[in-house]
């Protein structure tokens, strides 16, 4: 490819923590920006551009306008990333999902709710097709730079399709089961190095479900600890609600 | 006389959030000011309903990823005081440290990255890559200090793991400490060419007296985390009474939620804070407050970014206190708490009602819940300094316009611009913000 590779970040609904996370790289900040030409990134820059050759997107689609604008910004990039959780699963904004949306906008806004168009919380390849998926609330940024340099390389990327779990072993953390505690690590996509639990918490399930969540062995551990499933179907849904959204699945990991 | 400007700044930059600013001249008079906010909705205060207490934490720090700390420890301390928990001093200092790491890490990126740009005419940081390299790499590093230290104390910056209600699921063990000293000592040193480099910088002139709204207490120490609710204006409540400060309110014109108190609007921030506290500055802090010409009561609001400046000199001496502190008493390692959500009862649960008033660094910020005796949020509200300040800036804005009319369309754009952007506002945090565009055009 002539010239460096145009580079363009947008954001939809979101808290703008993963931009953030970037923007936290510090002095390496620098080499990135050596390595491609960032055309856009509204939170930090005023230049704007609509030649791009990657669009990085962040957040959910939450309003009939995001959808179309998100549907624009796909016809002009030539390649998609989705990173963060509210744009790869719909992330915290699923929890909208769980109410009545006339129900949940006059509760926040009352008599002027008829102002916030809302649609069901999506997340972006649930609207136009993505090709790289950076999980994670926030992005774990050793992996975002991995996606990073597979889209500019032209080559897949394969998020991890093991639990957290595994990671969370070798890193010797005691389970949180054994403390009495839910964790959701057994069905969560690993990638994350077990961030969470690393630091004494549990996790949350920001990264999206496994594949092939083991069934029997998490029935197993919940009828070994005494924990009623709907607790874990709850825990569930504060990162993973939209997954409801998904009309087909795909074999390829890049479900939700 | 007979001039007409139309501005229209669609998709404001270097905020965080979405912003439009509306302005509308018509033949000389000024029909029209606004900034409005276009952050999709997401509805925080709904979504809450019905999810455990101990969730609070973790869902609302995502109202905002630059604020995260500040709404974690405004949801902690709303959600311990509606269930009745009372945390330990060991955990305080740790929250009010926590607390200073978040304000110097967005003070900076505010001063350097959003705000220098519009001081030193350019259009963003990147072209400074090239002319000021070195002050470009001091800006990151700065932030980047921040960031480790937050990654040692809870586990990020961005979504704070181990900071949680009951406490700390991660201590820091000695090195830790020392570890985190190293960092900000060499913060600390940075902070020199920082000033010297402000020094430098014009802040435009402009003049509009209005209220200071922020904590304020009784002690000698600088309030961040804990107060009453105080204004500049003599007014002082319990945070529990917030409401009677805020007063929201509807604008017909406009159809946006305001806030006032004593006043037709009032700011908060540094700036706010400043001048609520100038003489609970720690000392090297007021002698810089002094030479920014920030006695009490400044009312440039351009100069809050000047104010960040002085509690980013406040908040590292103050951080390298309390770790210091430590470092001589050590810690009680047997505090570590395991909640999760509190299946084991680990933590006592009544029924009630709870607010979190924190000076987050662009301002006061409350949190109220309502729990149930199974500590299931019934109900939930959040007030954001962004949504406090749109009101004042509108004001401001509305003094400006008139004053600077001489001026080119795209000059008197700039100064609006950076007008806002002096506030530092934070438009993701708007899961409470309300301002519908209604332009006759």
């Amino acid at each position: 490819m002539m010239g460096k590779v145009r580079v363009a970040f947008f954001d939809f609904a979101c808290c703008e923590g993963c931009q953030l996370q970037v923007a936290n790289m510090g002095e390496a900040l620098l080499e990135v920006l050596g390595a491609i030409d960032v055309v856009e990134f509204r939170e930090v820059m005023s230049e704007k551009s609509s030649d791009y050759d990657v669009a990085i997107i962040e957040g959910s689609i939450t309003t009939p306008h995001a959808v179309e604008r998100i549907k624009e910004i796909r016809k002009t990039a030539k390649v998609l990333i989705a990173y963060g959780s509210c744009a790869t699963i719909g992330g915290v904004n699923g929890m909208k999902n769980n109410f009545d949306l006339n129900d949940i906008r006059n509760y926040v806004y009352q008599d002027q709710a008829r102002f916030f168009e809302t649609i069901p919380t999506r997340a972006v390849h649930q609207v136009v097709p993505v090709d790289y998926f950076v999980h994670g609330c926030p992005v774990y940024l050793p992996e975002f730079v991995k996606v990073l340099k597979c889209a500019l390389a032209g080559i897949p990327y394969r998020v991890p399709d093991s639990a957290v779990c595994t990671e969370c072993k070798l890193n010797e953390n005691e389970c949180m089961y054994d403390k009495g505690i839910t964790c959701l690590g057994p069905v969560t996509r690993a990638g994350c190095n077990s961030w969470c639990v690393n630091n004494g918490n549990i996790c949350y399930g920001c990264r999206g479900m496994v594949t092939n969540p083991a069934e029997n062995g998490a029935k197993d551990i919940l009828e070994k600890y005494r924990i009623p499933l709907d607790w874990v179907e709850n825990k569930m849904n504060m990162y993973n609600k939209a997954r409801e959204q998904d009309t087909e699945r795909k074999p390829d990991g890049k479900k939700c | 006389m007979g001039r007409n400007v139309k501005v229209n700044v669609e998709y404001l930059t270097r905020v965080e959030g979405h912003g439009n600013i509306v302005v509308n001249v018509k033949e000389g008079k000024l029909e029209e000011c606004r900034l409005d906010i276009v952050e999709a909705p997401r509805f925080f205060e709904g979504m809450l309903r019905g999810r455990s207490i101990f969730e609070a934490q973790h869902i609302t720090s995502r109202i905002c990823g630059i604020c995260s700390c500040g709404h974690t420890l405004a949801s902690i301390q709303a959600a311990e005081s509606a269930i009745g928990f009372i945390p330990s001093e060991q955990t305080r200092k740790l929250r009010k440290f926590l607390l200073h790491l978040e304000t110097l890490d967005s003070h900076i990126l505010h001063i350097y990255l959003l705000v220098a740009p519009d001081l030193l005419g350019v259009k963003s940081f990147v072209p400074l890559i090239n002319t000021h390299n070195e002050v470009v790499r001091r800006a990151l590093r700065m932030k980047k200090t921040c960031n480790d230290v937050c990654d040692i104390l809870v586990g990020r910056h961005v979504h704070p793991i181990s900071c949680i209600v009951g406490g700390f699921t991660k201590l820091p063990k000695p090195k830790d400490l020392d570890a985190m000293l190293a960092l900000l000592r060499k913060f600390e040193e940075d902070m020199k060419p920082t000033i010297e480099l402000a020094a430098t910088l014009k802040f435009p002139e402009f003049q509009r007296e209005t209220e200071y709204v922020g904590l304020v207490n009784d002690t000698e120490e600088y309030p961040f985390l804990e107060g009453d609710i105080g204004s500049t204006d003599g007014m002082r409540v319990k945070k529990e009474e917030y409401r009677k400060a805020t007063n929201e309110f509807v604008v017909s014109h406009s159809s946006a939620k305001h806030a006032k108190w004593s006043r037709a609007s009032y700011m908060v921030g540094a700036l706010a804070r400043v001048n609520l506290n100038y003489k609970k500055l720690l000392p090297k802090a007021k002698t810089l407050a002094d030479a920014l010409g920030l006695k009490p009561v400044t009312t440039n609001s351009y100069l809050n970014t000047a104010a960040q400046l002085v509690e980013c000199v406040h908040c590292v001496e103050d951080g390298i206190r309390i770790l210091e502190e430590f470092k001589d008493a050590g810690l009680d390692y047997k505090e570590l708490v395991v909640v999760g959500l509190n299946e084991k009862g680990t933590i006592p649960v009544k029924a009630g009602r709870g607010v979190g008033a924190v000076e987050v660094p662009r301002g006061i910020l409350f949190h109220d819940y309502e729990v149930d005796g199974d500590g299931k949020i019934v109900n939930a509200n959040c007030i954001i300094p962004t949504s406090q300040n749109c009101n004042n800036i509108e004001h401001d804005m509305k003094k400006l316009v008139p004053e600077i009319l001489d001026r080119s369309d795209e000059e008197i754009t700039h100064r609006l611009e950076m007008l806002v952007r002096a506030y530092d506002p934070c438009i993701s945090c708007s899961a409470h913000f309300l301002n519908v565009k209604f332009i006759n055009r």
